[in-house]
């Protein structure tokens, strides 16, 4: 049993040996249903979600595993009960893995300390998203063979977003170069000392990108002034086909949804021939197998 | 009943008088009697302490703490408050006013001086709140505050965001020379923030507080107070931009005092590596480059006093999502010890040290005590400067157990203390000795 709380703390041959088993699991290969036959896995889903909590559900089916489902709307969340007695009560039916989301950053950890069994991170406030960054580099491998040398330009929203800091984290460990990009107001400090390169100017650095990974701007950031409008944050960080034409031939586009499309992305480049945001949510149904594999059984 | 005592043979350490060496202390009616290089006559029916080997010490007054009554009994009560004061070499404590009843008015502040007597432990000097209910609105009645007793005026654990209201509360307080005591903290750059901005709320995710907050603040009340004449308290200064202002309004001769908590001055940030709850306080735990300029600040004599920011608070309230975990943690008997860290690291020499827990905070707020001249009143702390041990929480005499640093191995203990001539804590015991009652 293992936790998957964030990629902090997994090492280059472990995330390589993971993305390795995802192979296994990809549509057409042997059964799988065995590895977690007659277990429980539990989805608790604090905050709201489409691909990844369907895809943990599949992941976890095709692992021979019954899901149970849970959100907090309808839960008693609502009558006050704590994180830790919800989670607690949920390990008491018991799972062999919690996977859990949860708007707070940390929240896994705090339940990770409490229960006895994996506790699989699938988002956690503005931390980590795991499971989204080794899809990701699951993608750019199945591409690439390797992504040692490789450039990856993430754009956007850097200081709210959990896929920057897991994919951060993830890229650089297996060997790529990250490049971070979005107005001031939206970087966080100190993300060079993750190993990250930081710039303000999208325009000087996308011609040399091996993949360009647009994030979602959370539209309510506005409000905060962090940013004078949607517009002009569109007109220097969206990328656009004008922008899309300047990128290397072979580069490709990665988005981990949802899209807002006009804002970071144009629908034209979103599904255009350089995306592989549709590939991205096929392979993370592999990938989430392996996790479960790996941490479940 | 015994009312004269002779320490003998201590290393008598009073910072104000200049005292540092073997004396022996004598105590008769409550106040120091004598202090004497060579061994004094035992009067008869004295109790004498053998002190060999150990500090004798003005006993230590700790100008933050949050007793709690009246309103939240379950965190912390003044009784177990002061409980948690002597066994911490503490014998004066400034009660904040943020109980859930606000200390906004004499009544309230009778009610904790009543509980403190009942008490009959330590000293509690109330503090009265700036604006009614805290609320930053008006004006609490400080004439009457100041006259049932509180020796200074807060709205601790927020600040005062208007400030027009807190340059009238400045000019106000002039005519009642009390010095107003103030939680820095712009509310609009902390707003929503867990902890310290910087790589370690970048890597944990978590909403960062800049140094900005507090220093911005910091710099409009010294303008303020330039203004005004009046005299200014910093509460728990965290940040090395915070120093620099004040080092420099008072080489200008401004009034201002400050305070620095144990814990800004143990840990940094990377306290919170693993969303540990314990971690999380308001101001939060800066850098390790603010650790470092608060440490050169307590030497050097910019910040005058050591005070705990003893804030208890329940389990339940730390065993939760980091963002939602409860500011503050408990810090009255662990004081010292940590304090000691920094006396055996080469920090603070001894006296310096001593001075940050005695004199230092009662000449901020003009308070009696913190110095053992004869005539002073007889409030010692005798402590081994070199004794092992290991904070256990479980074993605290406060109501509470909200600690960084269960389990932390400490040099450094206190082993009696004493409140006016009488025995109020000795070697892990709470109470007064039967005859002394």
């Amino acid at each position: 049993m293992r936790h998957l709380l964030g990629i902090e703390g997994w090492r280059r041959d472990e995330l390589e040996a993971l993305l390795d088993k995802a192979q296994a699991h990809l549509p057409g290969k042997p059964d799988t249903t065995h590895i977690l036959r007659g277990k429980v896995v539990a989805n608790l889903f604090f905050e709201d979600s489409t691909r990844t909590r369907t895809s943990f559900h599949m992941a976890a089916k095709g692992l021979g595993a019954s899901v149970m489902n849970w959100t907090q709307s309808g839960s008693s969340v609502s009558k006050g009960e704590t994180l830790l007695d919800t989670a607690r009560n949920i390990e008491a039916t018991g799972p062999v893995a919690i996977v859990m989301r949860h708007k707070s950053s940390g929240a896994p950890h705090l339940v990770a300390k409490h229960v006895r069994c994996a506790v699989i991170n699938a988002g956690d406030g503005t931390h980590e998203h795991p499971s989204q960054a080794l899809l990701d580099a699951f993608t750019l491998r199945q591409r690439w063979g390797a992504l040692d040398g490789r450039t990856v330009l993430i754009v956007g929203d850097l200081l709210h977003s959990r896929v920057a800091r897991s994919n951060l984290l993830c890229l650089k460990a297996l060997g790529a170069r990250v490049v971070m990009c979005g107005p001031p107001t939206l970087i966080p400090p100190g993300l060079e000392s993750l190993g990250a390169e930081v710039t303000h100017n999208l325009d000087a650095v996308l011609p040399q990108a091996d993949a360009v990974m647009c994030l979602r701007l959370q539209l309510e950031r506005q409000s905060e002034n962090f940013l004078p409008s949607i517009r002009e944050f569109s007109r220097l960080f969206g990328l656009n086909p004008a922008r899309e034409e300047r990128m290397k031939p072979e580069a490709v586009v990665m988005h981990p949804g949802p899209i807002n499309r006009g804002v970071e992305i144009s629908p034209a480049v979103a599904d255009g021939p350089r995306s592989v945001i549709l590939e991205q949510v096929s392979n993370g149904v592999a990938v989430r197998r392996a996790i479960l594999e790996v941490c479940a059984s | 009943m015994s009312s004269t005592v002779l320490f003998r043979r201590g290393r008598v350490i009073d910072p104000r008088n200049g005292v540092d060496g073997i004396r022996d202390v004598l105590v008769r009616d409550g106040k120091v009697a004598e202090v004497s290089e060579a061994l004094l006559p035992v009067p008869s029916s004295a109790e004498v302490v053998d002190a060999s080997g150990k500090w004798v010490l003005p006993g230590f007054i700790d100008l933050h703490v949050h007793l709690r009554e009246p309103g939240e009994e379950g965190k912390e009560t003044v009784l177990t408050g002061c409980r948690a004061a002597v066994a911490g070499g503490f014998t004066a404590v400034v009660a904040m006013p943020n109980t859930k009843v606000v200390n906004d008015n004499g009544i309230v502040t009778e009610l904790i001086l009543s509980r403190a007597r009942a008490a009959n432990l330590c000293h509690v000097y109330p503090a009265g709140a700036i604006t009614k209910g805290l609320k930053g609105e008006e004006m609490a009645e400080m004439g009457e505050l100041v006259s049932a007793g509180c020796v200074a005026i807060t709205d601790d654990g927020r600040p005062v965001m208007n400030a027009a209201l807190m340059r009238r509360a400045l000019q106000y307080s002039t005519q009642f020379d009390v010095p107003i005591m103030v939680h820095e903290e712009d509310l609009t750059l902390s707003a929503g923030g867990a902890m310290h901005e910087g790589p370690t709320s970048t890597r944990l995710g978590l909403r960062g507080i800049p140094a900005s907050a507090e220093v911005a603040m910091v710099a409009r009340d010294l303008v303020l107070l330039e203004e005004t004449g009046a005299r200014l308290h910093l509460a728990h200064v965290s940040c090395e931009g915070s120093v620099r202002l004040i080092r420099e309004a008072k080489r200008r001769g401004l009034r201002v005092t400050s305070e620095v908590t144990p814990h800004h001055l143990i840990l940094d940030d990377r306290a919170v590596e693993g969303y540990d709850t314990h971690a999380k306080m308001a101001p939060p735990l800066r850098s390790n480059r603010d650790v470092e300029a608060l440490r050169e600040a307590i030497a050097d004599g910019t910040v005058e006093a050591i005070a705990t920011d003893h804030a208890p608070h329940g389990v339940l309230d730390k065993l939760v999502e980091f963002e939602k975990g409860i500011n503050g943690i408990i810090g009255l008997e662990t004081a010292f010890s940590l304090t000691m860290e920094l006396v055996h690291s080469g920090v603070l020499p001894p006296k310096r040290a001593v001075e940050l827990l005695t004199h230092g905070p009662a000449k901020a707020f003009g308070l009696p005590g913190g110095h053992l001249a004869p005539g002073a009143p007889a409030d010692v702390t005798v402590v081994d400067p070199s004794e092992e041990w290991t904070v256990d929480a479980h074993r605290f005499h406060s109501r509470s157990r909200n600690t960084p640093f269960h389990g932390r191995k400490q040099q450094g203990r206190v082993v009696q203390t004493w409140v006016g001539g009488r025995k109020v804590f000795e070697n892990g015991q709470v109470g007064l000795s039967k005859e002394s009652r």
